[in-house]
């Protein structure tokens, strides 16, 4: 007998003896699966106007130091970008190909290495920042959701010290719950190999639970949202 | 060689009196409490959630055949690979086969208490290969020897200057022990050790049934770059970490980042499903998941304490268990520790070795009410300690009961035993502390009650009388 076998066998035996619901002192409470809309009543709230949205994600990248800026129209994003790599004096960026990168990271006009069609993880290693877009920002926990198909892959959003998102206000939404709507409604069951919430730049507490950025991802997180 | 309770006791008893050590737990500590309530401020009902995570997971355990098998069909039709692994032993070699197939000379791993579980890393040394922990707390204490401290702050009881010490040893000229300074160090070594691995190991926090995904929690990036960047990824896992849909993790990373570590949502909640997929730029080209029994099953045929299946890891009854802020954490001798490690090691290890570990609580309750997913942990250590002595009663004790029951029936020798109680209670100063002293076990740390002057029945009968 295999050893899926065996395990799915114990399983089936122990189970069948029920196991009262926690919560209900031993009374055979009942179970149920609560619908994700659900969720929005007990976790922190968050408006529902885009107004509001934008303010609480700006309040929590506050607190989470994510460098978080609003911009008056797309075509801001290739002069905050180039102001960005000149601050920095970045010497080489990486990123992937997508409707706001394309618009915005030629014009820094430094080497740029792109994803799409594969990479040297070395090179990768040597940039000073990955730009790249994502899927959408949630309001309540400050976070940017990526993928490996909307953010130029696995690595790129977190090799290099500095990550910088494009994104649009169109692409808030509320909750986690919500943020998992839009990736279902892109890829239907065909998701993509790697789905990441990221929020705030990449942080360690394990010395005397002493905050440091930069453990081992990017130190910084910039998101510029048009 | 010391039996678990007699190292038990022997640990335990050093680091209660150590200090420092207190010192720094209590300083950690502190900084997690004050974060951890600030966000389940922001909660708006924080105990439905938790009631709702449990059901959850009550749903998840008590189901658990069909959604592990969803769970593996999901992710073999996207082309990863499902071992099932009966116990250590068989998850080590189905590992170790792997790294032989692909040549594998440097290896490195994100968190994964169930590697820790199954002593992976000592294996894979055993067998020649450079095993390298990524995380800052577990490389801590991997260039330490030692084992992690608590399951989620592995290096909780280490000072900087400590970790210096230790880094200038270890990794060479390290003079600064600011932990900013301290975490670079470790940056630059690590980032090389990831470009060069073939292979990465991490854990899982969950799986998911109806879409064949893992969800890995953490703050570093270690554990992205684990599953990034190595040709073969292999993640090694509990049975009872599914859960049954997508969305529920939309309240599991909160309460999961909120209980652990104070934090809305951790810095990095990653989802994978598959190996690299074709028109994907990166990512291995191979992804292996290892679902470990290991006497979970075990576990599960009690349906007294199923629900201790429900764990999350989070951590929260750790950090509010006042014998895990005494003892620490390597006092308990077991992969996982604290009050649920005291509930789970026995089903895992064997009842009457690791009895001791429900009995050292206070039974306060603190775990259950910290504990996100309303597992009955302080009763958990009762049904133990019963358990333990149904199995295997001791004569004296049974023969104590019986003498107490007798004299707690009988009020005219009790009270006449209380009295005598109030007299030898007079002589006790000449003997306390002594070997001669009948309550030594007691009395060498702590005072023994005084048996009141007046009885309540002689208080009552006296006022009575009164007019
Ligand atoms: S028992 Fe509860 S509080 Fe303790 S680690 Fe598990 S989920 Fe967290």
């Amino acid at each position: 007998m295999s050893a899926k076998n065996e395990i799915l066998g114990r399983i089936r035996e122990a189970l069948r003896e029920p196991a009262p619901v926690p919560g209900h002192h031993g009374d055979h409470g009942k179970a149920q699966l609560h619908a994700s809309a659900e969720f929005s009543q007990w976790l922190p709230a968050v408006g529902e106007d885009l107004a509001s949205q934008l303010d609480l994600f700006a309040k929590n990248s506050a607190d989470l130091k994510t460098e978080f800026h609003l911009l008056a129209s797309r075509e801001e994003f290739a002069p905050r970008l180039r102001e960005l790599a000149q601050q920095n004096n970045w010497k080489r960026v990486a990123t992937h190909s997508g409707a706001l990168t394309d618009m915005a990271v030629p014009a820094i006009g430094l080497p740029t290495l792109k994803t799409d069609a594969g990479y040297e993880v070395n090179a990768m290693e040597q940039c000073d920042a990955g730009i790249t877009e994502c899927d959408a920002l949630v309001a309540q926990t400050g976070s940017i959701l990526i993928t490996s198909r909307s953010a130029g892959g696995r690595a790129l959003s977190v090799l290099p010290p500095h990550h910088v998102v494009l994104v649009t206000r169109a692409q808030m939404v509320p909750d986690l719950a919500a943020a998992y709507v839009v990736v279902r409604e892109k890829h239907g069951d065909k998701f993509p190999s790697f789905i990441s919430f990221i929020t705030g730049p990449s942080r360690t507490g394990d010395i005397e639970r002493i905050l440091v950025l930069g453990a081992h991802g990017p130190k910084r997180l910039t998101v510029f949202c048009c | 060689m010391n039996t678990p309770v007699e190292q038990f006791r022997e640990d335990a008893t050093r680091v209660a009196a150590d200090e420092q050590h207190r010192r720094l737990i209590q300083g950690a500590l502190g900084k997690y409490y004050v974060a951890r309530d600030r966000q389940v401020g922001r909660f708006q009902d924080w105990q439905s959630a938790r009631q709702a995570a449990a059901e959850t997971k009550w749903e998840a355990v008590n189901h658990l055949d069909q959604h592990l098998v969803s769970f593996a069909e999901k992710l073999e039709a996207r082309g990863g690979k499902v071992f099932w692994a009966n116990n250590s032993a068989e998850a080590r070699d189905y590992i170790l086969k792997i790294c032989r197939e692909k040549k594998a000379r440097c290896i490195v791993k994100s968190k994964a208490m169930t590697a820790e579980e199954i002593h992976l890393n000592a294996a894979l040394e055993k067998d020649g290969y450079e095993v390298v922990e990524s995380d800052l707390g577990e490389y801590i204490v991997q260039l330490r020897k030692e084992a992690p401290y608590h399951f989620v702050f592995p290096a909780m009881h280490l000072s900087r200057g400590d970790i210096r010490e230790l880094f200038d040893r270890e990794i060479g000229n390290v003079k600064s022990d600011n932990p900013e300074d301290l975490t670079m160090v470790a940056r630059r070594v690590l980032r090389k050790k990831y470009c060069e691995a073939d292979i990465g190991i991490s854990g899982a926090n969950f799986a998911i049934a109806e879409t064949g995904m893992i969800s890995i929690t953490e703050n570093e990036g270690n554990a992205r770059l684990t599953t990034s960047l190595p040709r073969v990824h292999i993640a090694v896992m509990g049975i009872e970490k599914v859960l049954p849909r997508l969305e529920d993790l939309a309240l599991f990373l909160p309460m999961l980042g909120t209980a652990g570590a104070g934090q809305a949502i951790t810095c990095y909640n990653s989802m994978i499903g598959g190996p690299r997929q074709p028109g994907e730029c990166d990512g291995p080209e191979e992804f292996h998941v290892v679902l470990l029994d290991n006497h979970r099953t075990r576990l599960l045929a009690d349906p007294e304490q199923r629900d201790a299946l429900h764990c999350i890891r989070c951590g929260a009854c750790l950090n509010v268990c006042p014998i895990f802020k005494n003892i620490g954490g390597h006092s308990y001798g077991t992969t996982y520790q604290g009050p649920i490690g005291s509930v789970i090691t026995p089903h895992f290890r064997g009842l009457q070795d690791w009895k001791h570990l429900s009995n050292a609580s206070s039974l306060c309750g603190a775990c259950t009410s910290a504990c996100p997913v309303k597992i009955d942990i302080h009763h958990h250590l009762l049904h133990n300690r019963r358990n333990a002595a149904t199995q295997k009663p001791r004569w004296w004790e049974k023969l104590a009961y019986k003498i107490a029951a007798g004299v707690l029936n009988w009020p005219e020798f009790y009270a006449f035993a209380t009295a005598v109680g109030r007299v030898m209670q007079k002589f006790h100063p000449l003997v306390k502390g002594s070997v001669l002293d009948p309550a030594r076990a007691w009395t060498k740390t702590r005072e023994l009650p005084q048996v009141a002057p007046q009885s309540f029945r002689d208080y009552w009968r006296a006022r009575e009388r009164k007019p």
